[in-house]
């Protein structure tokens, strides 16, 4: 069933995956303010590839990925879930409180719930693409 | 900062993988530098503690939980603080030499370090928590280390043993730390020394007693749960020296004196106390001479020091409070050596039987002199420490105000084995005819001898200059933290000609006469061999198996591997509870106030419809996609009551589940009915109660309003302090970051184990080891 791709869905997702990859991060960043955040978006990127599995197969999607096994986007996001906890850490406050910084050029707001929030979506992301692509691996090898 | 340094030992153990490999065979000898410091530095407090009493060291930890990592340093602490530096100091050295080249020192330096400083942690503790973390930190540390054989099969079920009996306590200890903390209103040890109440009057002092005397019994091997100490011999021998009979099995000696001026004195405290204490004693001497393994020998006597350390805290007078901390000390000295010493026969000869040693003296003459002086020291001979902590022990015992024929009775039958004990370890490998080894004998290296000659030397010397330690000493200091009040301890070589003395000599004539006698004695001991099996540890064992039993039993009946019956169990259980708490606690309320509007209803019973659909259809894909329509409707639902968020949410996970099920549908084995018309009314009646219950609860959770809802307060503060208007994203990167955080974990380790489980199976049936392979059809779904 890996091969099953037909042209409409083949044609249709190499144009929607890089489309769906732009609308899974706009909706990570807007996430703390409208509809949005980093497990949807993570959802909508994991999406995005799971099409692109079905398009395609387990090979050429890795070809997409390059190096970057989807187990290892896990590790990414659960890192950076740590890593937003530091900051409050060394200025003494409770684990965990929440830090703001306006980067002055392109007036924006960066803090520790983004981070986290970007931790979320790898984490989401790595896992559910993981999974499927496993899934599908097993079965092309199987008879 | 003190705190900083200890803990910084855990650094130290972490990095001493690294070490070995820039330093070689010098690690040891840089890892003691650790524990040297610290001791300096314990030493340098010394004269201000025995002037003041106490000094507080405090450090925050988790100040809105009230856990500090304050420091208590007081004499006790002083006394088991520096017994800890020094004996870690000579036992790394010592370790150095007895594992040289061995491939998994590393391994031995990290587990012996981190128990060096868990220990420090559980004597400096000043808060209960940190206390007990410390205390089953050692347990961890020391289940590492009995195991550090971790090929021997025996070595892994001593240490398997050491481990569950300590943590066993180690739970009762928790609960009884807990009952403490609630009587008397605080955590830390400071607060309840000082406070006036008093809690031998308190209405939870019983129930508190027991649970921290469980765990100081099992800690510290006394009888009942004595058989796991001699089995922890399966460690390497520096393992033995420094954690099975200086440090560890006193820890929950420790705590006993720890909480000794605030618990001590009532009639159950001395009575238990006492009672289990001289019992543990005798029995550690008689089981001791059953044996020829130099190092159960050695074990044996250890548990029955510690019997007699948790007598003299029961008994409880001033005398024996002196004799307690005098004991304390001395045993630590000449057991550490001696047992240093066994390793070292161990090491040259190849054997742990001291009846296949002999005339070793002419060979190792120093080890020879360093087991002669600590041997006597343990039976107590002038002018060594051990005989002023016997004489201080037999005065204490004379004295007792509560069963004092028994506990002199008892003192004296285990000082005459302790004495045979003493001679056999001492004079058997050293004296009498050679005989053949399993390996030719030499010296011992240097870095083995400088320990236990350092520990000698110590029982030696202190014997001789008892003012060192006595008036206005670190005894001193530490006999008032034990006792609470203050006492002056007078130590000397000489009490002028007294009963203690008079049973001193004829203990030491008998416990000769037994040495002698001690291979006829052995023989006539083995006959009790069939009823010894009866002992606890028998009833460990017969514990054990039942656990294991037992949960093999409830795995069958439970998790026997059919989701079916998961989900069976799941709902049952909830529906006991749920309907427990709806009908008997709260009466169920059942409103139909409410406002339908058309298109609420519409799909509402698109839901119902879907669900009915699912559950009678024959096709699998028809279920698939009868609960795709179910859940997309359920997305409906939060669009309709404005929840963009969740409706998002579920619109995606929805297409994913719907994307993974037909990944897996086609894998599964041809749609048949397996349950009988009987089960599916079961599973009927079952689900149907569940979905009944559900409703009531919502129902009910709707019309009782207990508490002011949490949400105005978040959606007040979203915006001006979480700088978020959307409240759901702030919930959960903010106000409740830390459960996503345990989420995205979870979530992790459950695709990695779903990776995991799919590349085994997939390893597997590629290696033509599969047989179900077969089975799995490989048909084009029907709408691909």
């Amino acid at each position: 069933m890996v091969k099953s791709g037909t042209i409409i869905l083949n044609t249709a997702a190499r144009f929607l995956m890089p489309l769906q990859l732009m609308f899974s991060i706009f909706l990570l960043l807007r996430g703390h303010d409208e509809p949005g955040g980093g497990f949807i978006a993570g959802l909508v990127a994991a999406g995005a590839f799971t099409l692109y599995l079905f398009a395609f197969g387990v090979s050429a999607t890795k070809e997409v990925l390059r190096m970057v096994d989807p187990r290892d986007l896990i590790g990414i996001g659960l890192l950076l879930g740590m890593i937003s906890v530091v900051p409050a850490w060394f200025l003494g406050q409770p684990f965990l409180t929440a830090q703001w910084w306006t980067i002055p050029v392109i007036d924006f707001k960066a803090s520790t719930p983004l981070i986290f929030d970007i931790g979320v979506y790898f984490a989401v992301l790595g896992s559910v693409t993981g999974m499927v692509m496993t899934l599908m691996e097993v079965d092309k090898d199987e008879p | 900062m003190i705190q900083f340094a200890v803990l910084m030992g855990f650094v130290l153990a972490a990095f001493s993988p690294l070490l070995n490999r820039w330093f070689g065979q010098r690690t040891s000898l840089l890892l003691a530098l650790f524990p040297t410091l610290l001791a300096v530095w314990l030493l340098l407090q010394a004269p201000d503690i025995i002037q003041n009493g106490r000094l507080l060291f405090e450090w925050q930890w988790v100040p809105s939980l009230g856990i500090s990592l304050t420091f208590l340093l007081d004499g006790l602490s002083l006394l088991f603080g520096l017994l800890i530096t020094v004996m870690g100091a000579c036992v790394l050295v010592y370790a150095g030499g007895y594992l040289k080249g061995h491939p998994d020192i590393a391994r031995f330096h990290i587990a012996l370090v981190a128990f060096m400083v868990s220990m420090l942690g559980l004597v400096l503790a000043d808060s209960l928590f940190t206390l007990f973390i410390f205390w089953e930190l050692t347990s961890i540390t020391s289940y590492l280390l009995i195991g550090f054989n971790h090929a021997d099969i025996n070595a892994r079920k001593s240490a398997r043993q050491g481990l569950f009996v300590t943590v066993a306590g180690g739970l009762a200890l928790m609960a009884g730390l807990v009952l403490l903390g609630i009587a008397s209103g605080s955590w830390s040890l400071a607060d309840i020394f000082d406070q006036e109440a008093d809690l031998r009057e308190h209405a939870l002092y019983t129930p508190m007693l027991v649970c921290l005397l469980v765990g100081a019994f099992t800690k510290s091997a006394q009888f009942p749960f004595h058989f796991w100490l001699p089995n922890a011999m399966a460690a390497p021998t520096p393992v033995s020296a420094y954690l099975h009979s200086a440090t560890m099995v006193k820890a929950g000696i420790y705590l006993l004196a720890r909480l000794h001026p605030e618990l001590g004195g009532t009639p159950m405290w001395i009575g238990v106390l006492s009672v289990v204490g001289a019992i543990t004693m005798v029995v550690g001497a008689f089981l001791a001479i059953h044996h020829t393994h130099i190092k159960k020998l050695l074990a044996y006597s250890t548990i029955m020091a510690l019997g007699t350390l948790t007598m003299l805290l029961g008994i409880g007078t001033e005398y024996a409070m002196t004799a307690f901390v005098t004991f304390l000390l001395a045993h630590s000295l000449y057991k550490g050596a001696l047992f240093m010493v066994a390793g070292i026969l161990d090491h040259e000869t190849g054997t742990k039987d001291v009846t296949q040693m002999g005339g070793l003296r002419s060979i190792m003459p120093t080890t020879a002199m360093i087991a002669l002086i600590a041997s006597l020291s343990l039976a107590g001979v002038p002018p060594l420490l051990g005989f002023i902590g016997k004489e201080l022990m037999l005065e204490a015992v004379l004295g007792a105000d509560s069963f004092r024929l028994l506990l002199v009775l008892l003192a004296f039958v285990a000082s005459i084995l302790t004495i045979a004990v003493a001679f056999i370890v001492a004079l058997r490998p050293f004296y009498g005819k050679r005989h053949h080894t399993p390996q030719v004998p030499h010296e011992a290296p240097r870095s083995m001898l400088v320990g236990p000659a350092l520990l000698a030397l110590g029982s030696l010397l202190l014997g001789l200059m008892p003012a060192l330690l006595g008036a206005n000493g670190l005894l001193t200091a530490a006999a008032t933290a034990v006792s609470g009040e203050p006492i002056n301890v007078a130590l000397s070589l000489w009490y002028g000609v007294n009963v203690a003395l008079g049973m001193s000599i004829i203990s030491l004539a008998i416990g000769f006469l037994l040495f002698k006698r001690w291979d006829r004695v052995r023989a006539k001991l083995a006959m009790l061999t069939p009823v010894m099996r009866h002992g606890p540890e028998a009833g460990y064992e017969r514990m054990m198996n039942g656990i294991v039993q037992f949960s093999e039993w409830q795995t069958r009946l439970l998790q026997n591997g059919y989701m079916r019956n998961y989900i069976l169990v799941m709902l049952i259980t909830l529906i006991a509870l749920i309907g427990h708490s709806i009908l008997v606690r709260h009466s169920p309320i059942v409103t139909f106030d409410l406002e339908v509007r058309f298109h609420e209803a519409v799909v509402a019973g698109t839901m119902a419809m879907s669900a009915l659909f699912a559950t009678t259809t024959r096709s699998r894909l028809g279920a698939v996609v009868s609960v795709g329509v179910m859940g997309f409707s359920i997305a409906l639902i939060f669009i309709l009551f404005s929840a963009p968020d969740l409706a998002i949410t579920q619109l995606l996970v929805e297409t994913l589940t719907v994307i993974l099920l037909v990944l897996v549908l086609f894998r599964l084995p041809r749609f048949s009915n397996l349950s009988t018309s009987l089960e599916r009314i079961r599973d009927g009646a079952v689900a149907a109660t569940m979905g009944i219950l559900i409703c009531l609860l919502i129902m009910t959770a709707w019309s009782i309003q207990q508490f002011e809802p949490i949400s105005t307060y978040m959606i007040e503060n979203s915006a001006p302090l979480a700088y978020g208007r959307n409240i759901v994203n702030v919930i959960l990167v903010d106000y409740r970051a830390l459960d996503t955080l345990g989420e995205m974990f979870v979530l992790a380790l459950a695709a990695i184990g779903v990776i995991a489980m799919l590349k085994l199976r997939h390893g597997e049936s590629s290696n033509g080891k599969h047989a179900e392979g077969s089975k799995v059809t490989s048909k084009e779904p029907s709408d691909g």
